[in-house]
């Protein structure tokens, strides 16, 4: 293993992802989150990106704190491509020197962070659901779900640095402690006779893209509703709750639901105050996104579903007939009627 | 066409449980399989050497029982099976897991020849990571592709691959050069049952295996002493007590106990007055 001498690093920085010029709530979430260990490693938080345009994020970084933002644009930065991404990041981890990379474990994220991670020799741990400051060593420590979530490990990276982690969305509140920032311009110089991947074509997935992890209120739909056109029966109750519609793994497979609405190991990590289960086995792929709600209710007519195992409330019924009566009752009672 | 996938043997962890006595994972009886998602990746390099001709070689690292993954692959089609196995890899992490596969990868090449598409399931149901294949992918300096749902075309004259991946808005299709590295999901493809002449193939082939003793590896990148990350403490999360089934007369009984019990809650978020 190559040591490299820890002391030449310092501070924390935060990758920022951006999709059709808006920044991904993750990596705010993310600088939040930075400013807390910031406090515990007496550092500063920086953000960074590249692409084609990106310093046009600057206000929205420096509202949520970083006081440093580091980016290289090019052109051929446009599109994400790993290879020209992974290079000019290990460039900038290079010059620079943070002690901590944090990076959202989304898709782009999981596929960028492992090659620079490779390349910079260093320690990676995806996937994290709590991020801390060991008060002896000012090691991070990362903590993941692994097994579907059976089992959870805190792991740290002594001798290495930077000391990076993948994050899941929706773990950290973003939260704005705005500050002067600073922009610091990089340039990389591609040889672009490497690079020969290419994208054809991008297809869009329309309209129904959401954060779960907005939500406070979250009606989820399984197998057990039985056809797309009970998921209605969901987004109703959602919708009289002021909350957001989610669905299992085996609706979205079914074609009920949008993949970006799927809660669990594959799919979202959701921690709202109240999360309702309705026709859902609750297996722990399942589980693992869902299980830290504050109160769950779950709805189905088996009472030996596993999810009645974690449920706050548990109501042995026929979903199809529980929901609607429950969206009256609970649009009356909520002075909605 | 050669292909090399990379497999892992695991735990099904759909029936891993918890010991909450002692807060470890009860294993026992556990069946070990291909990762799913390695599976998809063997039976997409398989198809292609069917359509276009070449070989499947597949590799796994672990303990000896991870033979049996191997033959499995064996019975699915592939060519050549290579157990990549020595005590000097225990306890490595991604970083050392991608050194270890990458030069027992160079020692395939050296006997089969240059591989031109390698694979991997996008991330194993054990770990979780999806580290591993784009650790290997930049050892060997080959574009990566993650999170592939379909392979469009194969052009193995101009050394072209077209393919589907997810990626957070919705999808992409990629035109890589070959050698590249995929990863991929389970939609990929169907599983399809392996048919006799594999099986009789497979019974009669070998799994080779590679260590340190047969291959050039430099143990000072192997194994827990010289892997970057460690594992500080693992723990079981706390069980969420078994809450209340909430009983009544009739549905209209149920659902106003429900009420009562959340209104607080509601009450707190400002959703009633
Ligand atoms: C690698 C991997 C990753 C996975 N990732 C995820 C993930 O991210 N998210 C996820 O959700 N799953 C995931 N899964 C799948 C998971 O294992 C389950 O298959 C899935 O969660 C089951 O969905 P379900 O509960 O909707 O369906 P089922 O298991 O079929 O359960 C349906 C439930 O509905 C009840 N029911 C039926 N009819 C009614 C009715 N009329 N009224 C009331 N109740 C009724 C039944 O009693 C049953 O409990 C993953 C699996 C694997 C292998």
């Amino acid at each position: 293993m190559i040591k490299q001498d820890i002391s030449k690093y310092k501070h924390i920085w935060v990758f920022i992802e951006y999709e059709n010029g808006e920044v991904a709530h993750v990596s705010l979430e993310l600088l939040s989150k930075a400013r807390e260990l910031a406090k515990d490693l007496d550092c500063e938080v920086h953000a960074f990106t590249v692409g084609d345009k990106v310093e046009q994020f600057k206000d929205e970084i420096f509202k949520y704190g970083a006081t440093k933002f580091f980016i290289i644009e090019d052109p051929f930065l446009k599109d994400y491509m790993t290879e020209p991404y992974r290079d000019s990041i290990v460039y900038m981890i290079e010059k620079y020197k943070p002690e901590v990379v944090l990076i959202g474990a989304t898709t782009l994220g999981r596929d960028l962070a492992g090659t620079i991670a490779t390349v910079l020799q260093t320690g990676l741990t995806a996937d994290t659901t709590a991020l801390d400051i060991d008060p002896k060593t000012k090691n991070l420590l990362m903590t993941r779900p692994t097994f579907g979530g059976n089992l959870m490990a805190t792991i740290f990276c002594p001798d290495n640095r930077p000391q990076m982690s993948t994050s899941r969305p929706g773990v950290y509140k973003a939260v704005e402690a705005p500050v002067k920032g600073e922009v610091i311009k990089e340039k990389f110089e591609f040889d672009k006779s490497k690079y020969l991947k290419k994208i054809v074509e991008k297809i869009v997935e329309e309209g129904d893209k959401v954060n779960l992890g907005f939500y406070d209120i979250i009606v989820s739909g399984g197998f057990g509703m039985g056809a797309k056109e009970n998921m209605k029966l969901v987004q109703e109750l959602a919708d009289v709750l002021g909350g957001t519609w989610a669905a299992s793994r085996k609706a979205v497979q079914e074609g009920w639901a949008p993949q970006t609405r799927q809660v669990g190991q594959t799919g979202q990590t959701v921690h709202p105050k109240i999360y309702i289960a309705c026709g859902i086995s609750g297996a722990i792929q399942h589980q693992a996104g869902m299980k830290s709600s504050e109160i769950i209710i779950a709805i189905n007519k088996d009472p030996d579903a596993p999810i009645f195992e974690i449920a706050t409330y548990g109501i042995v019924g026929d979903v199809l007939e529980v929901l609607p009566k429950m969206t009256k009752m609970f649009k009356e009672k909520l002075g909605k009627a | 066409m050669h292909s090399l996938v990379f497999i892992k043997q695991v735990p099904d962890a759909a029936q891993v449980r918890v010991d909450y006595e002692t807060g470890t994972l009860i294993r026992e009886g556990v069946p070990a399989i291909i990762n799913p998602f390695d599976k998809h990746a063997i039976e997409a390099a398989v198809r292609i050497r069917d359509e276009f001709g070449g070989k499947v070689s597949v590799i796994c690292m672990g303990p000896p029982m991870a033979e049996d993954a191997l033959k499995e692959a064996l019975s699915m089609g592939a060519d050549n099976a290579y157990l990549l196995s020595d005590r000097i890899f225990a306890g490595s992490d991604t970083l050392a897991t991608s050194y270890a596969l990458w030069a027992g990868a160079k020692k395939i090449i050296e006997e089969e020849g240059p591989v031109d598409i390698f694979w991997a399931g996008k991330q194993a149901i054990d770990g979780d990571t999806a580290q591993t294949g784009p650790g290997i992918a930049t050892r060997f300096n080959v574009p990566l592709v993650t999170y592939v749902i379909d392979i469009k075309k194969v052009d193995p004259e101009k050394k072209t691959m077209v393919v589907e991946r997810l990626v957070e808005s919705g999808r992409e299709v990629i035109e890589v050069p070959m050698p590249c590295f995929l990863t991929v999901e389970e939609e990929l493809n169907t599983l399809s049952f392996a048919p006799l002449p594999y099986l009789i193939k497979a019974a009669r082939s070998k799994v080779a295996v590679l260590n340190s003793s047969n291959m050039e590896i430099d143990a000072s990148y192997c194994g827990l002493k010289n892997s970057p990350t460690k594992v500080k403490k693992a723990f079981t999360p706390p069980k969420r007590e078994k809450g209340e089934m909430i009983e009544g007369d009739s549905l209209d009984d149920i659902l106003n106990t429900l009420y009562e019990k959340i209104a607080p809650v509601l009450k707190e978020m400002g959703k009633v007055s």
